[in-house]
């Protein structure tokens, strides 16, 4: 296979991993952040997880994982768990202050006026916290496109293919055939959330 | 008349950790049908905690608040709150929703049809003195503190419901709006004919806006009166609050 054929299709594999890591991670913390906004107590020990997650280097949670059954072994699969394991934090956290950011009389208001649980939630909690749950999602994203290029390292594919094999074969041309493309998608997410970050905050 | 809100020995204490605290105790009063009274005190004297117990936003500790004879802890919260108006000082209009939208809410939530929402609106706006044509679509951002607090009071009136309940609505304003929109609250009144309870500690607003007024002092109510009785109470508390009137009279005095 050429290199530009073969970029392509790392390029395209790079973009599955993230893109699965993040919905996946996303469907887990946003719910997981709401609750948390209704359970003080639970606070400090959810977030402390995920903060402890985070405290692991990539390359040691991809190993870690390995030998875990179900979720473990080698490939892509296993990428994905680290993946979404390390993108938790950004968007629980946000979640959480976003909502919690929301102004006490607006929501006392919203109370008041008879909204239930659910009405408050949906028409005015969440919309108030609309751009900070993005900034986390953004933030979540941008991370997972650079920690993406580790996944190779256990057999997950993606850009840190080139990477990885320059790597070992002193080659710096492959490895800026990772590490550039890589670069470039992180910075087209971080501009086209940005973007949609503005777009849908309301205020 | 019969009582439309009552107080029944209601209490409200919490508990912290150096012990609990009693934040009201044995409250017993009536509000009848039409009436407006007002709660006049000091800060942390219970007022705004009363007010709260109306509309179930807090729960007695003991005894019962009754809405329409039936206690709040029997009503179905959300069916309680949407026949109660709500007013405070931050106004919580959703910074969301326009000016038309935050009007418009509880309407919406009772199931209205757009058409009847919109006339609604409309009405309503015009009757605070607003221009349905400028100021529906607008943002609660771009409007001026007097403005939104009248969004604010159409916002509670919007789905006609017989009580309604104000925390020091008009307390952040300039003096002289507040005092344009204290002649509106009063000409409402006279109209609508709504049932209400107004908490504020200002004692001119107090006995201007208040058909009674009910004075509060570390969680006890000291002194229900008419206006016209309040001036000439002799409990130490209501000539606390008279002192500043007299002052401002003084005041006056010497350059007539």
């Amino acid at each position: 296979m050429d290199l530009r054929s073969e970029l392509a299709s790392l390029t395209l594999e790079h973009f599955e991993l993230v893109l699965v890591a993040v919905i996946v991670a996303a469907a887990i913390s946003i719910p997981t952040g709401i609750l948390l906004t209704r359970r003080a107590g639970m606070r400090r020990w959810v977030l402390g997880f995920a903060n402890l997650l985070q405290t692991i280097p990539s390359l040691a949670l991809f190993g870690f994982l390995i030998p875990v059954p179900l979720i473990g072994g080698i490939g892509k699969r296993t990428a994905i768990v680290a993946l979404v394991l390390y993108a938790l934090l950004p968007m629980m956290r946000n979640t959480l202050t976003g909502i919690l950011g929301v102004d006490p009389a607006v929501r006392e208001s919203a109370v008041a006026m008879g909204m239930t649980g659910r009405q408050v939630l949906w028409q005015v909690e969440l919309p108030l916290a609309m751009r900070t749950i993005l900034a986390g999602v953004r933030v979540a994203t941008v991370t997972t496109i650079g920690t993406a290029t580790i996944a190779a390292a256990i057999g997950g594919g993606g850009l840190g293919v080139f990477i990885f094999r320059g790597i070992s074969t002193v080659d710096t041309t492959q490895i800026l055939a990772g590490a550039i493309p890589a670069a470039v998608i992180a910075l087209l997410a971080d501009e086209g959330l940005g973007w949609l970050e503005r777009k849908l905050s309301p205020v | 008349m019969n009582a439309i809100v009552e107080f029944r020995g209601a209490g409200y204490s919490v508990t912290r950790p150096q012990g609990s605290s009693d934040i009201l105790r044995e409250l017993t009063f009536t509000v009848a049908a039409g009436e407006t009274l007002v709660l006049l005190g000091r800060s942390g004297s219970g007022k705004t905690t009363a007010l709260k117990m109306v509309n179930r936003l807090l729960s007695p500790t003991s005894g019962e608040v009754l809405v329409e004879g039936k206690p709040t802890a029997a009503w179905d919260p959300i069916r309680l709150r949407r026949r109660i108006g709500y007013v405070i000082q931050e106004t919580g209009l959703f910074p969301h929703f326009t000016v038309a939208e935050n009007i418009g809410l509880v309407p919406h939530l009772e199931g209205w049809d757009e058409e009847r929402i919109r006339s609604r609106v409309r009405e309503l706006l015009e009757q605070m003195g607003l221009s349905s044509h400028e100021f529906a679509a607008r943002y609660p951002r771009e409007l001026s503190g007097g403005q939104r607090q009248r969004v604010g009071v159409a916002r509670a009136l919007a789905a006609d419901p017989p009580v309604l309940l104000f925390d020091e609505p008009f307390g952040a304003l300039d003096p002289v709006t507040r005092l344009d929109l204290q002649k509106q609250f009063l000409a409402l009144r006279d109209a609508l004919h709504k049932t209400a309870v107004f908490v504020t500690h200002d004692v001119r607003e107090a006995l201007m806006l208040g058909t009674r007024v009910g004075l509060m002092r570390n969680g006890r109510l000291e002194l229900l009166a008419t206006p016209r009785e309040f001036l000439h109470a002799e409990n130490d508390e209501a000539r606390a609050f008279l002192a500043g009137l007299d002052w401002k009279m003084e005041a006056d005095g010497p350059s007539q």
